[in-house]
């Protein structure tokens, strides 16, 4: 890959991926790079979010999955926008 | 089968049960944390030994004493350890773990306090520790398989990175070199909670998949459910780990699980700091997810070499065993670099593959147990933390 990825996706069946650049800003067109096969798309960020934090790949709404390594990871407890960040303010576990 | 690492060797002290070790010290082992200042004191005296001072050894009863007798006893017989001088407050219990450690057949003398006081004690052990040192620098490292390495393996500040770059790295390593005969331990019981589906899964067959979801119940239960006061979001992702991106245990408990690859299965469950004696592979030990106390527990197994993912940059080290800190967050790199020995950033640029960071972290367990110092080492990083299961009597 010659240019290197803003954002890494583990599977597609995901529907959040994970920063992987110091200081993305809002409104750069992403190069995303789902891991299981090093297929890539592009997406552009919402907002300014941190290395490690993660982007909403679709519209998200209050109630829904949040789903990562194609497994659950939580609950969404906010509409989320596309390209938006997803954290603990609009995401929570299901166990304790 | 045959593959690049069938015919690695590396330089390790043979111990006398037939173990191998990759450092040679000589430990001073208090067997109570009033016994600590004599241990200080005598390696002070007597340069090349290791005193190895805790918090506890008093009043302790029942399966809590257990452990504490285990993670000592485990201790000063890890074949990292060439010969440990034991001193405790009293003769009874001091010579319950001289004895245990004396089972592998390397010198052990213990010496208590009462009836001696700190100066005569501190005079007498101070001779043995001595004696120790001339004889243990005289041992030689000889050519020993790779297979004689026992690998643990725990991460610690983690966060996104983790789950993408550095745990897989171990998970690499495990699927390439439990095949080859290496024994290896994972374990951070409460880190598992969302990922306990897809990890009873990993166990060799179903009774020990079933063993296993029983002893992670039982955690969540009995040490989770009976004393959260709140949805533990302050303590399980911790501060660090939301701070680096995670989000949920869930999330975190995948990325965990990723230190064991793709292909290795768990061959059986042991105890907190309990020896495997199942014969070669993997195990997964009951453990806290805390990075001191787990890698002091997996030590006390008998893990000489740990292998330990961190995103954020968790500094940990442990006394006797070696800490290998790899990392993908190119940020932890570029503000924290003194703690890290593996360098796997390349993964998030797509410069590295998986396969090519497993191989990096072979040659470091390799090049550390030829005796290269691992970064925790040479900054002096010694945590020596004890679980401790209640309150003592």
């Amino acid at each position: 890959m010659s240019e290197i990825p803003h954002l890494l996706v583990h599977e597609h069946a995901d529907n959040v991926g994970v920063v992987v650049v110091e200081g993305l800003t809002a409104g750069t067109d992403m190069l995303c790079c789902v891991t299981h096969d090093n297929s890539t798309f592009r997406l552009t960020a919402g907002a300014d979010v941190p290395i490690g934090h993660k982007i909403a790949l679709k519209d998200l709404k209050d109630g829904d999955t949040a789903t990562k390594y194609g497994e659950d990871i939580g609950k969404i407890i906010a509409d989320i926008p596309k390209g938006d960040h997803v954290h603990t303010h609009n995401c929570k576990t299901k166990r304790w | 089968m045959s593959s690049k690492y069938s015919n690695v060797t590396v330089k390790g002290y043979r111990r006398e049960n037939g173990r191998v070790g990759v450092r040679n010290h000589v430990v001073i082992l208090p067997v109570d944390d009033i016994s600590n200042a004599a241990c200080e004191a005598v390696a002070n005296n007597v340069k090349g030994t290791l005193a190895i001072p805790h918090a506890y050894g008093r009043l302790q009863f029942g399966e809590d004493l257990e452990l504490h007798f285990r993670t000592m006893i485990g201790t000063g017989a890890n074949p990292n350890v060439a010969a440990v001088v034991v001193i405790g407050i009293e003769p009874g219990w001091t010579k319950r773990i001289a004895d245990g450690i004396r089972e592998t057949g390397k010198p052990v003398a213990e010496f208590s306090i009462e009836q001696n006081g700190d100066f005569e004690t501190i005079r007498a052990a101070s001779w043995k520790a001595k004696e120790f040192v001339h004889w243990s620098t005289e041992l030689q490292r000889e050519e020993c398989p790779l297979s004689d390495i026992w690998v643990s393996t725990k991460c610690g500040e983690s966060d996104t990175t983790t789950g993408l770059g550095s745990c897989p790295t171990v998970g690499n390593m495990y699927d390439k070199l439990l095949p080859e005969g290496i024994t290896g331990f994972f374990g951070e019981t409460s880190e598992i909670t969302g990922a306990e589906h897809i990890c009873q899964k990993r166990a060799v067959n179903e009774e020990v998949g079933e063993r296993w979801y029983k002893m992670w119940k039982a955690y969540q239960d009995d040490v989770i459910f009976a004393h959260q006061t709140d949805d533990l979001s302050d303590s399980q992702p911790t501060k660090g780990n939301i701070e680096g991106g995670l989000t949920t245990i869930e999330e975190k408990a995948l990325g965990n699980l990723e230190k064991i690859g793709r292909t290795s299965k768990y061959i059986d469950i042991l105890e907190p700091a309990e020896a495997p004696t199942s014969g070669k592979g993997l195990y997964f030990m009951d453990s806290s997810s805390a990075a001191a106390e787990c890698v002091t527990l997996m030590a006390a197994g008998g893990a000489v070499i740990h292998t330990f993912p961190t995103g954020q940059g968790n500094v940990v080290g442990n006394p006797i065993v070696p800490v290998i800190k790899i990392t993908a967050n190119p940020r932890t790199v570029r503000t924290m670099s003194e703690h890290v020995d593996v360098d796997v950033s390349g993964i998030l640029r797509r410069e590295m593959t998986i396969d090519e960071a497993g191989d990096e972290l072979i040659d470091m367990i390799r090049r550390t147990a030829n005796g290269r110092n691992t970064a925790a080492e040479a900054l002096g990083h010694r945590e020596f933390s004890m679980t401790k299961l209640y309150r003592s009597a």
